[in-house]
């Protein structure tokens, strides 16, 4: 890129008409987007956005690189045929919470534990915009919708814990609005495989506010934005996370004076699965909401295993077509009859 | 089924003495290994110079309850020293290794055949699992059949005793001893099979040499034993057959060595996405050995997992390739759809299986061919075509890859499970005859002041192919409709008719591209056309030709091309008083060719899990023209 004109978020847009509701928080993750493609110094030509259905996965048409809307659920697949059959294509995934976790729970399971080399960006409104409102596998327990008039009674699926489940290596969560998400998105991308990052997006029509309790400026002190080397502090400060030994659980602290060592709040280390299994799971409420990077500790990927086997295999055979279709046991017919 | 390959003339075919071969049965329990037994008595006949073709019918459990009669496995051969194209109607000879596999096969031997039985299997208990309440080696009910019975089981035992196994593995030689005495009964050579033996258990010698010892013994056993005018020994004559270089192929492995044939003609990678389905999965096992040919296969968590990778391979520029079976195939339906509307290249392989849901997955049907043609949501045309043997499915293959990228279009590659697992003498091909078909991805960047136009077509209607990672020439594409000028999202009515237009032609043009639908036995015009597509080739040519011999008006049209049809097809059937479509299904094919062409097709089905009999097809023609 050096001896390149530095590219713009302008050049990452196309000239289509975006057409989310007015006020989606989609608008906002596509800026988000835009605005930090030119920092990862990608060329738009090298990188791919792959879709399923539903709202946000119309947001491949508005990226000015090459798109895949797929079908519903199917995203992750397409993504691994793209970029098994290249994998200097940088891959962006794009789903939302029906998506990636109702139609298309299996294939993003397997995306993460197999390690594709990809950004999975999973857009979390908790409910089905598209469709109109139904509520979805991230919905609480009593959402009203047209399918649910009474309430939905099923428990809602936690995506980050359901990454760090299937194996994911890389899981963070971010907010639509937030000026933190570009940094999320970074590092996403700078992951060498399965990045999984839940991005909480509100729906203005179907699903106003549901975020509001973490999202909202005034509640903005139940954010916990984490940092690798960083004491786990929310609330200003005011407040911190330890772990209560006894329970080998996470708990919430006082800090008194900024002394958070004093306090015993735990300093993050984004490659601590178990943390990072507790911190996904913390109850809304009587916790904080932990966002940022929660885990990251990269091991090597499927595309890159792939193509070492495959190189291993084919390694001092010279492919030729006509000794493969006259291998194993053969015999010449000559042209008398012959026998043995 | 060599038809390719042998010398075999319509005027030799009704002129030829009657044909001299055998058809052989091996029989016994899954665990008895049959299958390789059948795979290496095959080896030896094609090694003589016989032609041949073999029909595996194994159970659906992987191994059932020993004894029992739905454990039975078995494998019949039809050699000789003519043009053999079936499996054989009936087995001259019957080797049963239990009760119970002589009570499920027993009754098709022909009347006075022969049955090889082992007695050491038939104690009370094995009686009793196959349902039998008395020895029928003993109590006189095979009367109508020639009976031969020994021990083979302790003279399996005795063979390899020098050896030390266990009883258990001991016995496993049985086969091999059954193999040497066949062997021997038909004047075969037993160095290739020693030579298989050695390399097969070449981290194993002592194995090695028991079940050579196994074969040896009996093969002596035949030499030796006086038993009697009933087990004698029996020469064939090679078949006169094109002078090259030959070796035996299952669809299965001719199909991958086509696919892999087909992108190297196409100047391609191949990507290869498939999931593992009875009889499908010998696909992805051939081809996951041959990465030097530019071949990538993943294991996918599903089909649809399988197809999706495989349309994602296609859109980065490689060739992607699935395969499955039935149930399979309809997983996958919502994908094919993808792939027609973003016209993409993509080669899905059938190997079909009785239906419908699981059905028979070991059986061989040919009922997805509504599936094939019609079966997806929305105006989905889609290229299909028919392998009809095992030798056949190679230039399917290659004419599949090459309609794929030529049209960029997916195309659905029919098989069946007879031919996926049946083998038959190849002849070589000479992979210099074959045109390549080179692929052009579209690189040029737009003028300026235009934009990228991923709908852009050739004169066959074929879109651009742009692979990701080419500058300038970023795009987007999608399931939803585009417009038909300039590839963006386009819901107008007029645009949704323009392109549901511009992809059913695109398809259709396919047919420009494709040889005039010959006659492959008979002559065009006449009483009565037996049409057929698939695996019924053999026993259809046979029928007609031995129908011909006779003197009677009949003629064989096979197709390989089920959509779109050849162009003269409606013509040359229009050109028969009468016209009957056997097929292993309801009568598909026949409701499409009464719907193209108007024409009084009628049906003669079978939907038994078991490919038609010569003489039921022979039977159909002469109520036809009687």
């Amino acid at each position: 890129m050096n001896e390149m004109t530095k590219l713009t978020p302008k050049d990452f847009a196309t000239d289509q008409e975006v057409r989310w509701c007015p006020g989606c928080g989609d608008y906002a993750v596509l800026k988000a987007v835009q605005r930090t493609m030119p920092e990862l110094g990608v060329k738009p030509e090298n990188t791919v956005f792959i879709s399923g259905i539903g709202c946000s996965s119309r947001f491949p048409y508005y990226m000015e690189t090459y798109g895949f809307h797929t079908i519903h659920g199917r995203a992750p697949t397409i993504a691994t045929g793209v970029k098994l059959a290249n994998p200097e294509l940088d891959v962006w995934i794009i789903t939302g919470d029906g998506d990636a976790l109702s139609i298309g729970g299996n294939h993003t399971m397997h995306v993460l534990r197999r390690n594709l080399d990809c950004q999975i960006l999973l857009f979390n409104n908790e409910i089905y915009g598209l469709t109109k409102g139904q509520y979805s596998p991230t919905s609480r327990v009593g959402t009203r919708s047209p399918s649910t008039p009474f309430g939905s009674v099923d428990r809602p699926a936690n995506p980050c814990a359901f990454a760090l489940g299937s194996a994911g290596r890389f899981v963070a969560r971010a907010i639509d609005v937030s000026k933190q998400l570009p940094e999320v998105l970074k590092a996403a991308h700078a992951h060498r495989g399965a990045a999984f990052v839940e991005i909480f997006q509100n729906c203005i029509v179907y699903n106003d506010d549901v975020f509001a309790s973490f999202t909202a400026k005034e509640n903005a002190g139940n954010q916990l934005w984490l940092k690798a080397g960083e004491p786990m502090l929310f609330a200003n400060g005011a407040k911190g996370i330890t772990l209560d030994r006894e329970a080998l659980t996470l708990k919430v602290v006082d800090v008194a004076d900024g002394d958070w060592e004093a306090a015993g709040v735990l300093v993050h280390d984004p490659k601590n699965k178990a943390v990072a299994h507790m911190l996904v799971d913390m109850p809304f409420g009587a916790f904080p909401m932990a966002l940022g990077v929660i885990y990251d500790d990269p091991r090597p990927t499927f595309e890159s295993a792939v193509v070492q086997q495959n190189a291993e295999a084919s390694a001092g055979k010279a492919p030729d077509l006509q000794a493969l279709v006259g291998k194993g046991q053969s015999w010449m017919v000559t042209k008398e009859p012959h026998a043995i | 089924m060599a038809t390719a390959t042998h010398l075999v003339t319509p005027e030799d075919a009704q002129t030829a003495a009657p044909l001299e071969s055998v058809v052989v049965r091996f029989a016994g329990d899954s665990g008895d290994g049959m299958q390789l037994t059948g795979g290496q008595f095959t080896l030896s006949t094609a090694l003589a110079g016989n032609d041949l073709a073999t029909f595996p019918d194994f159970p659906a459990e992987i191994r059932a309850p020993q004894g029992t009669t739905f454990g039975v496995s078995a494998f019949q051969i039809n050699f000789g020293s003519a043009a053999i194209e079936t499996a054989g109607d009936a087995p001259d000879v019957l080797i049963a290794m239990n009760p119970a596999a002589l009570k499920t096969n027993v009754g098709s031997l022909k009347p006075g055949g022969l049955v090889i039985a082992d007695e050491g299997e038939f104690g009370a208990r094995n009686l009793a699992k196959a349902g039998y309440e008395s020895n029928p080696l003993e109590d006189g009910s095979l009367a109508k059949w020639q009976l031969i019975h020994f021990n083979i089981s302790q003279l399996t035992l005795d063979a390899v005793k020098p050896f030390g196994l266990g009883n258990k593995e001991a016995l496993r030689c049985k086969n091999m001893w059954t193999l040497g005495l066949a062997l021997w009964m038909f004047d075969r050579e037993r160095q290739p099979i020693e030579d298989w033996l050695t390399a097969k258990f070449a981290k194993a010698p002592e194995l090695a040499e028991a079940n050579i010892a196994a074969l040896n013994a009996g093969h002596a056993y035949g030499e030796t034993a006086e038993i009697g005018g009933q087990l004698h020994q029996q020469h064939l004559d090679p078949a006169p057959a094109e002078p090259g270089l030959y070796r035996t192929v299952t669809g299965a492995e001719s199909l991958s060595l086509g696919l892999v044939a087909g992108a190297q003609l196409a100047g391609l990678p191949m990507f290869f996405g498939g999931y593992p389905i009875t009889p499908a999965s010998a696909i992805l096992h051939h081809l996951s050995r041959l990465k030097e040919y530019g071949v990538t296969t993943f294991q996918a968590e599903d089909e649809i997992a399988a197809i999706g990778s495989a349309i994602g391979a296609s859109f980065a520029g490689s060739l992607g390739v699935t395969s499955s079976s039935g149930p399979g195939i309809a997983l996958k339906t919502e994908a094919m759809g993808l792939a027609i509307m973003t016209e993409l290249p993509l080669v899905i392989v059938n190997s079909q299986r009785g239906g419908p849901s699981t059905g028979l997955p070991t059986k061989t049907e040919q009922s997805d061919l509504y599936q094939a043609v019609y079966g997806r949501n929305g105006d989905a045309p889609m290229p299909v075509i028919a392998a009809r043997s095992p030798a056949d499915a190679f230039d399917c293959a290659i004419e599949a890859v090459r309609i794929a990228t030529q049209y960029m279009t997916p195309v659905m590659l029919l098989t069946d499970g007879y031919i996926a697992n049946a083998a038959e003498p190849w002849k070589v091909p000479d992979m210099g005859g074959y045109e390549p078909f080179p692929v052009r991805f579209h690189d040029e960047a737009p003028a300026e002041g235009e934009s990228v136009n991923p709908y852009a077509r050739d004169e066959k209607r074929a879109r651009v192919w742009i692979k990701p990672g080419t500058p300038s020439l970023m795009h987007r594409i999608g399931g939803i409709e585009k417009n038909v000028g300039t590839g963006h999202i386009d819901y107008a009515p007029e645009n949704h008719q323009a392109m549901t237009e511009m992809r059913a032609n695109k398809v259709l043009g396919v047919a420009d591209s494709i040889a005039p639908q010959d006659v492959c036995l008979g002559e065009p015009g006449g009483k009565l056309v037996v049409v057929g597509w698939g695996s019924t080739y053999g026993p259809i040519h046979q029928a007609v030709r031995r129908a011909r011999r006779r003197g009677l008006d009949v003629s064989h049209v096979h197709l390989r091309h089920i959509w779109p049809l050849p162009k003269n097809l409606g013509d040359l059937l229009r050109s028969y008083d009468q016209i009957i479509v056997p097929e292993m299904n309801t009568g598909q094919l026949k409701t499409l060719l009464r719907d193209q062409y108007l024409v009084d097709a009628r049906p003669l089905n079978k939907i038994s899990g078991q490919p038609f009999k010569i003489a039921e097809i022979e039977a159909a023609i002469e109520e036809a023209l009687s």
